[in-house]
């Protein structure tokens, strides 16, 4: 679907009349991120994050693709198989940094993009299936990186393992079973390094597979914005092709500055030291660590001290999962009818306030299980689950929220919105 | 009916995690956490600067040698580099004929199986073999070293954070015990006082003892600073071979991307021009 004053696609070469009356594929992807997808005109730099998620899938594809040429996944062979790669493969080195910080990069991405959506409401009517298949990649994404950073077999990726499939294992009466039958044995071991090959290199398809589904979703309403008025009318919009293709083209080369500046002179900063130590079950490391981009959930995990008729570390799993689940139901816990940040004042100090508590949860994540550290991850994961259970239903029914602009071209056009004029473009008055 | 159930669940995080909250304050405040011995005593690495930090950074050929020389007469009777091949001292600048020498004079043999017979049997090491362990195996290395393991050197400066500056701060880093260390703390038998180890006592003895340890093939003034520093370099070359190609590559793909983003930049802004958004 389109908006009726979308330009059709018409072949002009006679190769694609031809290719359009057979198979429409140039017809799809005209419609899809071509001239045919009428695009609100007052996108701001925080709408470039999406295709960046969705070029960091395609680079972890295409360097995972080789890399697994090159890897052998046994317990005695996968780490030697690693070195092998950084030291005999032709640019091994190179493949495997870009695909090890292209994961945080793809994180880093996509933390961006849900807090976008967050703050600008896009997970309301008539997205919420949007907003849902996006935490469906977002889930699938944190089980691919947990099982790609186990196949090194290092240090962290082997205690790493352990420790998180120890979470199925506090699941009451059947959760040792569950856990041993996931790791096909009672440690991590070849069975589980065997699979979380196998599914490491599946799921990746399966996200694309479903990033597929997410965008023809999002075409049904078309894209969001930063005021969070329908639009109505051709004035509201311009194609994708050729004005977001050359912004994003711009910001692929922002970002790719940035990536390769981590790539090249910093490759392991990202990464913890004791996974160059080839896994070893009898020396258990002083602290371990997820990857950065776990650490929010890892502090959700350990904030749980105290067994309260159930036993502490259940209700950590229990409230590990929710924190990322509760995500699902907020287009229904967030009922007010305004969606973007920009016209909801009170709506606008807790977002903050929230960007600020998972930065601090990260932060006490990294960090070992001590005091006060503990005390702190305790009072931020408070905040996180008050923020979305309580704090966004009641302040949905008492905010008193700023009046909206008429339409998307009249909030552009006056200039009266900040947020709405991208940096280093200058608003000028109306004519 | 999302919103009630929601607000249930949410409360009921809030009463654990409060419950947690106050047992963690009463805990805090009637047992405060102590310091740990190790917290205390323990150093973070010295400040040491080498020839290969930053993006324009370069290996050092000279210091390479030095330190393949400090690790062939002192780290390689205890310490493996099993992911590095003598055909790989070439990256350090010697000549293929000087490659095999050192293989061929290499103080552990290879194991190897006799052609004739198919017993095992021990062989001089050539340029394609890796550097030989200097133990059978890990039941070997433990009972010849008091219990402790010597780790494979190949990747040390990449398992330790900051690398180059912790191998050269433990190195230089022996010492006598503070007075005021408490006895627990104290090194046992066969064990050495070392600040900047993550435990303090270290199973190794000091390997570079004194000045003039050894004797280097360039002239160089042997001291104990200067071989500390040199095997620090060498081991980041064990570690990284390929770190010179990456700075290199990496500058030219910075220079490509920042003309490339200031073109897509202006393309953006040209395309946007008639365009208010």
């Amino acid at each position: 679907m389109s908006f009726p004053w979308a330009q059709a696609y018409e072949p002009k070469a006679p190769l694609m009349k031809w290719l359009d009356q057979r198979l429409p594929l140039p017809r799809l992807v005209w419609n899809s991120v071509g001239g045919g997808y009428e695009v609100p005109r007052n996108l701001n730099y925080m709408w470039n994050f999406a295709v960046l998620a969705g070029f960091a899938l395609m680079l972890q594809i295409v360097t995972g693709i080789v890399l697994a040429m090159h890897y052998a996944p046994a317990g005695d062979l996968a780490f030697e198989s690693v070195e092998h790669i950084m030291r005999d493969v032709n640019q091994g080195w190179l493949l495997r940094y870009a695909h090890a910080n292209g994961a945080s990069f793809f994180f880093i991405v996509t933390y961006l993009h849900i807090f976008r959506g967050l703050y600008y409401g896009s997970y309301k009517a008539p997205r919420e299936l949007v907003w849902m298949l996006g935490l469906v990649i977002f889930l699938l994404m944190m089980a691919t990186a947990f099982m790609g950073y186990v196949l090194p077999w290092g240090q962290m990726s082997f205690w790493g393992a352990k420790v998180i499939t120890s979470l199925f294992g506090a699941i009451p009466l059947v959760g040792e079973p569950i856990q041993a039958w996931l790791l096909g044995g009672f440690a991590p071991d070849q069975p589980a390094l065997n699979r979380f090959f196998s599914l490491h290199y599946l799921l990746p398809f399966v996200i694309a597979g479903v990033v597929i589904l997410h965008i023809w979703a999002l075409h049904i309403p078309g894209s969001n914005n930063p005021t969070g008025v329908d639009i109505k009318s051709p004035q509201d919009t311009v194609p994708f092709h050729p004005y977001y293709t050359a912004k994003d083209g711009f910001g692929l080369g922002v970002f790719l500055i940035l990536f390769c500046a981590t790539l090249f002179f910093a490759p392991n900063y990202l990464g913890h030291a004791d996974n160059y130590i080839p896994a070893n079950p009898l020396s258990t490391p002083a602290h371990i660590v997820p990857e950065w981009y776990f650490w929010p959930f890892y502090a959700i995990l350990r904030a749980f001290t105290v067994d309260f008729i159930l036993p502490a570390k259940l209700w950590g799993v229990v409230a590990m999962f929710a924190s990322i689940l509760l995500l699902f139901f907020l287009p229904w816990l967030d009922t007010s009818p305004v969606r973007s940040g920009s016209y909801r004042p009170r709506f606008r100090q807790f977002f903050w306030i929230l960007i600020l508590d998972v930065l601090i949860l990260g932060w006490v994540g990294g960090l070992p299980a001590e005091e006060p550290y503990v005390m702190i991850s305790q009072i931020a994961t408070m905040y996180y689950f008050a923020h979305f259970l309580i704090i966004l239903p009641l302040l949905s029914k008492l905010e008193r929220t700023l009046p909206l602009p008429n339409s998307i071209a009249e909030s552009v056009l006056h200039g009266e919105k900040r947020e709405s004029v991208p940096y280093g473009v200058q608003a000028k008055p109306a004519e | 009916m999302v919103r009630l159930l929601g607000a249930l669940v949410g409360l009921g995080f809030l009463l654990v995690l409060a419950i947690s909250l106050v047992t963690g304050i009463t805990g805090f405040f009637r047992e405060p956490p102590t310091e740990t011995i190790e917290h205390k005593f323990h150093q973070d690495p010295k400040h040491v600067s080498f020839s290969f930090d930053g993006p324009f950074g370069k290996f050092d050929r000279q210091q390479l040698q030095r330190g393949f020389q400090v690790y062939k007469e002192v780290c390689a009777a205890c310490h493996g580099l099993n992911l590095v091949a003598f055909r790989n001292l070439a990256d350090l600048g010697y000549e293929e004929a000087e490659i095999k020498a050192i293989a061929n004079q290499w103080a552990i043999e290879v194991p190897d199986i006799n052609p004739e017979t198919g017993e095992p049997t021990m062989r001089k090491a050539i340029a394609a073999d890796r550097f030989p362990n200097p133990y059978a195996n890990e039941v070997a290395a433990r009972a010849a070293n008091n219990n402790a393991m010597p780790p494979d050197l190949s990747l040390i400066t990449k398992a330790r954070h900051h690398g180059p500056a912790y191998v050269y701060s433990l190195l230089t880093g022996y010492q006598n015990p503070p007075a005021n260390l408490p006895k627990e703390a104290r090194p046992g038998q066969g064990l050495y006082y070392n600040p900047y180890f993550p435990n303090l006592n270290l199973a190794m003895p000091p390997p570079i003892a004194a000045d003039g340890q050894v004797t280097y093939a360039d002239g160089t003034n042997p001291t104990r600073d200067q071989m500390a520093k040199d095997v620090s370099a060498f081991l980041t070359w064990t570690a990284e071979p390929f770190l010179e190609n990456r700075h290199r590559t990496g500058i030219a793909v910075l220079l490509f991307l920042l003309v490339a983003t200031v073109l897509a930049y202006l393309s953006y802004r040209q395309i946007w021009a008639s365009r208010k958004h």
